[in-house]
């Protein structure tokens, strides 16, 4: 992976993707560039659970051209759902190209608590790594302090760091060469 | 951690399975997928599934149903029912039917990554325990008891026929003969052998002593009584009770233990709540009981009670043909206890062995291998060895009619602890032939009975 592209999708806060694109690039030693906004993604909106499909908002920017050794991560404020789970704080081709962010669940309203900018960074950083991670074709980390852990809740993403830890970086490099 | 823990997802809903799926491969399971009961049925046939997540309701075979199956295939695999609605019915319905635990969809990842790893650990720990019980189960199988004599196949017999049921056993046999191994060996072979067997011997306690090792006892119930203290019936919960020389007791705790046999029932010194107990009762001893009834020291229906189904263990002198059998057993047990390379007899020494009345038994014979494996030299035991040797000599089968009837009459006397009224009796010969023959034989009373 040689570069990233950032992709607003909806209403995205510019200077919260300007602090992003900084942190991926020094994660991953790869040119970080922020894209044009794409409009709301209406089309993958369900009605009744008024929430948006993360696999059908994937399936959307396949069509996109990047090249191989690019990828492309989407970050969107509206909140993401597969079927089967309550929500997702986002989804990725596993070895593939795409990912995406919602920042919905990410921020401190969302859970009835004040505003706070540089942990909603701190999180919407770590998430983003972790799903570009596994475009780099990396699963869940049982290590809790890495990147790669699963998290299923805010406070478990609070609770590690926003870099791979030594057996991941490992997978990482490989992946790269 | 539970990392490849192997997962069969079974869900009509392309979309559910595939979500599903995908996250639980990022989660680090190995995943397998199944549209219907037979698919998933004909999956497991052909790979081993750890954990199970089922849809309830499925055209064909429904989820419950499906359940039950994959149980009957593989008992130990976790079934998690996933329901569209969650409805109490369905729920229990497969609660009921063995199901771990049932989630509803949408799941909320926390929640579903919870279930799974918990129902996983739970699994182990129960497949952990099994292995375990079966451990101990080869632990408590008792090594010791050897013995090819008819005598002995008779006792084996016996503890097979006796060991798996409920039934009161009582163990007789002379002093030395392994009656306490052979509680171990009913107990071994019974229901209850994960449950602990407690041996006590009455013989060595005094009445009061006796009583609060029995039934236990309230703190402050007699002087020294600090703290309460569970009774050998209550620590056997649901193990077994081995009495050893049952002839020993007092009139007074003869009573009690006759009402805890009957009853089930304890009630411990200085408390006045009786406390149900479970157990099973072993009793042995080395006196001869119909005489103690008969003489009135032992409770008759104490005797009858204990007496439901005796086992005779038969002197080391009348199974002779064990000796060279439990010699090379000990020898084998002696060399790796004392690091000795010693395995054999010599022949001259086994004959000596073989000659010997052994009136302490197997113990005797046990001690007098392990004396001689510290003093004898690699590779074998010869007969030097032996400190049996000076004691050998009086051959028991070639002894005249007096002396036969002098170790008799002296060893009735001794067993009765002196009762002269008592001994005629068991001997069948008034008290003046009797007190006539102690004269002979040179007894005196020393000991007054104490034991």
């Amino acid at each position: 992976m040689n570069s990233i592209q950032l992709l607003p999708i909806g209403t995205v806060d510019q200077s919260l993707l300007e602090r992003l694109s900084k942190a991926l690039t020094a994660e991953f030693i790869a040119g970080c560039e922020v894209l044009e906004s794409a409009p709301e993604p209406s089309f993958a909106l369900n009605m009744a659970r008024q929430q948006y499909s993360s696999t059908e908002i994937l399936a959307s920017m396949t069509d996109r051209p990047v090249s191989a050794e690019a990828r492309i991560l989407a970050v969107t404020s509206v909140d993401l759902y597969i079927p089967i789970l309550t929500f997702v704080f986002g989804e990725a081709q596993l070895n593939g190209r795409c990912a995406v962010v919602s920042t919905s669940r990410l921020r401190q309203e969302f859970y009835g608590l004040p505003a706070n900018a540089s942990l909603l960074v701190e999180r919407l950083v770590k998430e983003s790594v972790h799903e570009l991670g596994h475009t780099l074709g990396i699963s869940h980390c049982v290590n809790y302090e890495c990147v790669m852990a699963s998290s299923h809740a805010v406070e478990l993403i609070d609770l590690k760091q926003r870099s791979f830890c030594r057996a991941c970086r490992a997978r990482a490099l490989a992946f790269r060469k | 951690m539970n990392d490849k823990a192997h997962l069969l997802i079974v869900d009509d809903e392309a979309v559910v399975r595939d979500s599903l799926a995908k996250w639980f491969q990022e989660e680090g399971f190995d995943v397998s997928a199944a549209m219907n009961a037979q698919e998933a049925l004909a999956k497991m046939a052909a790979q081993h599934f750890d954990l199970a997540l089922v849809d309830i309701k499925m055209p064909g075979i429904d989820g419950v149903e499906l359940q039950s199956r994959m149980h009957e295939i593989d008992p130990e695999m976790v079934v998690i029912i996933m329901t569209g609605y969650a409805s109490v019915e369905t729920a229990v319905a497969a609660l009921k039917n063995g199901a771990y635990d049932y989630v509803s969809k949408p799941f909320d990842p926390d929640d579903i990554a919870h279930t799974v790893r918990n129902a996983l650990s739970h699994r182990n720990v129960e497949r952990e325990n099994t292995r375990l019980r079966e451990t101990v189960a080869t632990m408590t199988q008792p090594k010791e008891f050897v013995g090819q004599s008819p005598a002995m196949m008779g006792v084996f017999e016996s503890i097979q026929t006796v060991g798996p049921t409920e039934t009161t056993v009582l163990i007789r046999g002379e002093s030395g003969t392994g009656k306490e191994l052979c509680a171990r060996a009913i107990h071994a072979a019974s229901s209850r052998r994960l449950n602990p067997l407690v041996v006590l011997h009455c013989g060595a306690l005094t009445e009061s002593l006796l009583e609060s090792e029995l039934f236990g006892h309230e703190k402050g119930a007699f002087t020294g009584a600090q703290y309460r203290r569970k009774g050998t019936f209550e620590t056997a919960a649901g193990g077994t009770v081995f009495l050893d020389e049952i002839g020993d007791i007092n009139l007074k705790t003869q009573s009690d233990l006759l009402r805890v046999l009957q009853e089930r029932e304890i009630t411990r010194v200085g408390s006045s709540r009786p406390i149900s107990v479970d157990f099973r009762c072993i009793a042995a001893t080395n006196k001869d009981l119909e005489a103690l009834v008969k003489a009135g020291t032992f409770r008759a229906d104490l005797y009858y009670r204990v007496n439901v189904f005796p086992v005779q263990l038969s002197p080391l002198r009348e199974r002779r043909s064990d000796i060279p059998l439990l010699v090379d057993h000990f020898v084998r047990k002696f060399s790796g206890a004392m690091n000795k390379r010693i395995s054999r007899v010599s022949p001259a020494a086994m004959d000596l062995l073989e000659r010997y009345s052994w009136p302490g038994n197997v113990r005797e014979l046990e001690n007098a291998v392990e004396r001689a494996m510290v003093v004898a030299r690699e590779p074998e035991l010869q007969e030097q060895d032996f400190s049996v040797q000076a004691s050998a000599a009086p051959e028991c089968t070639r002894r005249s009619l007096e002396s036969v009837e002098q170790a008799h009459v002296l060893s009735v006397i001794e067993d009765c602890q002196g009762n002269q009224t008592l001994a005629a009796e068991i001997l069948d010969i008034d008290r003046v032939t009797l007190h006539n023959k102690l004269k002979k034989y040179g007894w005196r009373k020393t000991t007054a009975g104490a034991p």
